[in-house]
C-alpha cells in the first residue's frame, strides 16, 4: 500500500470549508474528537486520480494564526508539530470569492510555516453576480500556489482540485512575508539564537498559548528566554504583522481581482433590512421559533409512536416465539424496552439538528447573535449566548462546546452555568410521555393544549436560564473585559447535503454516546428487578398464593399480584423504597424514584427506566404509555399519573442537573469542579423545592 | 475630539484612520479593520448598539464601546 497523501483544510468561518470536504470524502469520513479535549476531529478519505489515496482532515474554521480559542488552537498545535501523524504534506486553505482579502491572511501565515500550500477559491458561481473577475494565472504568480476556482454548490473545480493535491509535491513553499521586517532588532536575535528554526513559527511560539507534545516542547525550552517583551509591545507587533500581511494581499489583489461594483446584485442588504429590523427582526426570530417547535412535536410524534409500537410488538414476539428462560427475559424485558427508550429519539434529535444547521449555515443565526447581543448584556450574556441556548435544545452538550467564541470569560462562564436549564432533546420523551398521559386533549384558539404546554416548558427554559444568568451577573465578581465580534456571513441557501450529513452525524454521536448508557442502565436495572434478597423474594409465590387462598382470583390476576410481590422485593425494590419517603410529597411513587435516580446518568433514561421496571412487573406486553396510564398510586388509589404529580415531574425535570455528560464537559471547559458541583447541587435543590410545591397545591 | 465609528449614522461611510488603542482586540484587525480601510455602518440594533458594519467587504458587528475606540475621518457627501 502507498503512502496516504495527508491533507489539511484551513480556512475561515463561513467559507464553506466543510462543503469541500464533503465534496472531497462522501461518506468516507468519521468525526472524533483531538485527544483529551473536546474540539471535533473531522477526517476522511479521498480517492485521488490514479489510485492514489488522500487522508483529510478538517480543521477548525479559524481567522488567523493567532489563536484565542481552543478550536483555533488545535490548528495552530497540528502546523507547529511536524512529527504529528497528521502533519499536512499540503494544507489546502479554503476561501470565499467574495471575502477573498480578509481569507488570504491565513494563506499567508501558512505559507511563511514554509508548508506546501493550495489555495481553493470557493462560490465561484457567485462572482457573476457580484461582478468579480479573477486573474487566476496572475494570482497563482503572486500567491506562490496553485489556485482551484471551486463550486461546491454548482460542483465544479473538485476534480482540478484533486488533481492539484495529487501533484502536491510541485507546489511551492515560499514564505509571503519577512517577518523580521516588523522588529529587525529583535528578529536577528532570535535568529542567532535559533539558527535553524524559522522565524514566523519561533514567533508564534512566543506569542501563542499553545499545547506542544512532549517531544516538541524541548526544541522551543529556550524560547522562553525571548518572552522579553511585554504583553502590549507584542500586541502592537502582531498588528504590526497584520498590516504587513494586507500589503501584501492588496498587492496580489491589485491586478489578479476586479470587482465592478455596477455588476453587483444586493440580495444580502434587501434581506438584512427586514431580518435585523428593529421591530420586524425580533418578530421573525419568534416566528421561526415557534415554527421549529411546532414541527418538532407535530412531526416527530408520528415516527416516534410507530418507534415504541414497533419495539413493544419486538418485545412480546421475543417472550412468545423465543425458548422460555433468563436470557429470553433479559432480552424482552432489559435489552429490548431499554434499546426502545433510545431508538424513540432519533426522529426529534435529528428534526432538532436539522433546524439548527440550516439556521446555521444560511447566516440567519448570526442576525439573531446581531439582534439579541444588547438584551442578552442586560442579563450578563452575549448575543454569542443565543448560538448556545438555542442548540441547548437539542443537547447541553455541544451547545457549552459552542461558547468558545464567546470573547469575554464572564459572559461565557454565565452562558456554560445557565445552558443545562433549556429543554435538551433528552428531557423530550420525558416530557412528551408525561404531557400525553397528564394533559387533556382540548384546543386552545387553534392550538392544542399539549403542543402549547410543551412549548411553555421550552419558555420556561429559557427563561429560568436568563434568570439565572441575571443573578449570577451580579453575584459572580470577575474582572471584565468585554469585546465582541462576530462575523455577518452572507445569506446562502443551504447545501441539502451538508446539512443531512450535520443531521445524521449529531444524531449518531447522541444515540450511541447515550445508547451505551442507556443500554448498560437497563441491563442493570433488569438484573435488580429481576432478583432480591431472602424469603420475601424467593418464595413470592407461597406467599401470594396463601394469601389470596380464599379470594378465588383468577390464574392471571393472581400471577399479577405475584410479579408485583416479586418487584417489590426485589434489589430495586428495596432501594427504592428506602427512597420513597424522599419522593412521596413530590406525589412519585418508588418506581419513578429509581427511575429518577436513573436518571442521573442522564435523562433520557427515564422513558426506557420505567420501560424496563414496568414490563418486568407486568405480564402482558403493551406501550410504555399504556403501562403508565394503567399505574395505580399505592397509597391514593386511582391513577399514579395524575394533574398534579405529572405537572410536579415536569418540573422537577425541567430545573435539576440530571446529565453526568453535561457536568464532565463543564468540568472540562471551566477547568474546575467547583462549576460542575454548583450547578449539581443548586439545580437539583431548586428543582426539588419547585416540584414539591407544585405537587402540594394542585394535589 | 475626533470622530469615532461609535459616531456614524445609519448609511454613512467613513476612512479607518487609527487603530491603535490597546483594547481593540487583534481578531478586528485580521478581520481588515485597518487604517485606511473604508467604513460604513449597514445597520443598528435597538439602543445603537451593536453596530453592523461593513469593513471594506467585510461584513461584522461589534459593540459600541469598541467602535469608540476607532478613529474615523468621516466622508462627506454631496
Amino acid at each position: 500500500m502507498s503512502k496516504q497523501i495527508n491533507v489539511a483544510l484551513i480556512g475561515n468561518p463561513n467559507t464553506g470549508k466543510t462543503s469541500v470536504f464533503n465534496a472531497l470524502t462522501g461518506l468516507n469520513q468519521k468525526v472524533g474528537n483531538y485527544p483529551g479535549i473536546t474540539v471535533e476531529k473531522k477526517e476522511g478519505v479521498c480517492k485521488l486520480p490514479r489510485g492514489v489515496k488522500a487522508h483529510i482532515i478538517d480543521l477548525p474554521g479559524t481567522y488567523s494564526l493567532n489563536a484565542s480559542s481552543l478550536d483555533e488552537s488545535v490548528v495552530i498545535e497540528l502546523l507547529l508539530n511536524q512529527n504529528d501523524k497528521d502533519f499536512p504534506d499540503i494544507a489546502v486553505v479554503v476561501t470565499d470569492v467574495e471575502n477573498l482579502k480578509r481569507n488570504l491572511l491565513i494563506f499567508t501565515q501558512i505559507k511563511d510555516l514554509q508548508i506546501p500550500t493550495l489555495l481553493v477559491i470557493n462560490m465561484a458561481d457567485r462572482m457573476s453576480y457580484k461582478g468579480i473577475s479573477l486573474d487566476i494565472e496572475g494570482l497563482e504568480e503572486k500567491l506562490q500556489t496553485k489556485i482551484a476556482l471551486v463550486s461546491t454548490r454548482k460542483n465544479i473545480g473538485i476534480d482540478k482540485l484533486k488533481e492539484l493535491i495529487t501533484n502536491y509535491k510541485e507546489v511551492s513553499s515560499k514564505p509571503c512575508i519577512d517577518i523580521s521586517e516588523i522588529d529587525n532588532n529583535y528578529f536577528n536575535n532570535l535568529k542567532k539564537a535559533f539558527p535553524n528554526q524559522l522565524l514566523y513559527k519561533l514567533w508564534l511560539v512566543i506569542t501563542q498559548d499553545v499545547n506542544f507534545g512532549t517531544t516538541n516542547r524541548k526544541e522551543f525550552d529556550a524560547v522562553e528566554d525571548f518572552k522579553t517583551k511585554s504583553k502590549g509591545d507584542l500586541k502592537r507587533l502582531q498588528q504590526k504583522e497584520t498590516i504587513k500581511r494586507y500589503q501584501f494581499i492588496n498587492n496580489a489583489l491589485k491586478t489578479g481581482q476586479t470587482i465592478d461594483a455596477t455588476q453587483a446584485k444586493d440580495l444580502r442588504s434587501k434581506l438584512d433590512r427586514i431580518l435585523t429590523h428593529k421591530v420586524w427582526g425580533y418578530v421573525i426570530f419568534f416566528a421561526v421559533l415557534i415554527l421549529v417547535f411546532q414541527a418538532i412535536y407535530d412531526w416527530a410524534t408520528i415516527p416516534m409512536d410507530m418507534i415504541d409500537t414497533a419495539f413493544a410488538f419486538l418485545s412480546e414476539w421475543t417472550s412468545d416465539h423465543l425458548p422460555a428462560g433468563a436470557f429470553t427475559d433479559l432480552l424482552s424485558e432489559g435489552i429490548i424496552p431499554g434499546l426502545g427508550g433510545i431508538v424513540i429519539f432519533i426522529p426529534q434529535i435529528a428534526f432538532l439538528f436539522l433546524f439548527i444547521s440550516v439556521l446555521e449555515e444560511s447566516g440567519y443565526m448570526s442576525r439573531v447573535v446581531f439582534l439579541m447581543d444588547r438584551v442578552m448584556r442586560r442579563f450578563g450574556l452575549s448575543g454569542k449566548s443565543v448560538v448556545p441556548l438555542i442548540s441547548g435544545t437539542a443537547c447541553a452538550i455541544p451547545a457549552i462546546m459552542a461558547t468558545r467564541n464567546i470573547e469575554s470569560w464572564k459572559e461565557r462562564l454565565i452562558t456554560i452555568l445557565v445552558t443545562p436549564f433549556t429543554t435538551c432533546s433528552a428531557r423530550l420523551p420525558v416530557y412528551l410521555i408525561i404531557i400525553s398521559l397528564v394533559i387533556p386533549e382540548g384546543r386552545f384558539l387553534g392550538l392544542g393544549y399539549q403542543p402549547l404546554t410543551l412549548m411553555l416548558l421550552y419558555l420556561l427554559g429559557f427563561g429560568t436560564a436568563v434568570l439565572s444568568a441575571y443573578i449570577l451577573n451580579k453575584i459572580l465578581k470577575i474582572k471584565n473585559k468585554t469585546f465582541f465580534v462576530v462575523e455577518m456571513p452572507n445569506y446562502k441557501l443551504p447545501l441539502l447535503k451538508n446539512v443531512l450529513l450535520t443531521v445524521v452525524e449529531k444524531t449518531k454521536a447522541f444515540i450511541f454516546g447515550a445508547g451505551k448508557i442507556i443500554l448498560a442502565i437497563s441491563i442493570i436495572l433488569w438484573f435488580l428487578a429481576s432478583y432480591g434478597p431472602g424469603e420475601n423474594f424467593n418464595s413470592a409465590e407461597e406467599i401470594m398464593t396463601e394469601k389470596y387462598a380464599s379470594q378465588n382470583l383468577d390464574e392471571d390476576d393472581l400471577n399479577h399480584k405475584i410479579a408485583q410481590y416479586k418487584l417489590e422485593h426485589s434489589y430495586i425494590g428495596i432501594s427504592g423504597r428506602a427512597i420513597e419517603p424522599a419522593i412521596r410529597p413530590l406525589g412519585y411513587d418508588w418506581k419513578i424514584g429509581i427511575a429518577i435516580i436513573s436518571s442521573f446518568a442522564a435523562r433520557e433514561v427515564f422513558v426506557g427506566t420505567l420501560a424496563t421496571i414496568y414490563s418486568v412487573g407486568s405480564d402482558d406486553e403493551e406501550t410504555i404509555k399504556n403501562r403508565m396510564a394503567g399505574e395505580v398510586n399505592p397509597i391514593l388509589g386511582g391513577p399514579l399519573f395524575t394533574f398534579a404529580s405529572g405537572i410536579s415531574l415536569l418540573l422537577f425535570y425541567a430545573f435539576a442537573m440530571q446529565c453526568m455528560s453535561t457536568l464532565a464537559i463543564v468540568k472540562r471547559e471551566t477547568n474546575s469542579w467547583k462549576w460542575p458541583v454548583l450547578q449539581l447541587v443548586i439545580m437539583s435543590i431548586f428543582a426539588y423545592i419547585v416540584a414539591l410545591i407544585a405537587f402540594q397545591f394542585l394535589k | 475630539m475626533q470622530d469615532t465609528i461609535a459616531q456614524l449614522k445609519r448609511g454613512e461611510s467613513a476612512i479607518i484612520t487609527d487603530v491603535s488603542s490597546a483594547n481593540i482586540p487583534l481578531k478586528l484587525l485580521e478581520m481588515g479593520c485597518l487604517p485606511g480601510s473604508t467604513v460604513k455602518l449597514v445597520q443598528l440594533a435597538p439602543f445603537q448598539d451593536p453596530m453592523y458594519l461593513d469593513i471594506n467587504g467585510s461584513h461584522l458587528a461589534i459593540r459600541k464601546e469598541t467602535a469608540a475606540l476607532i478613529l474615523i475621518e468621516k466622508i462627506t457627501h454631496e
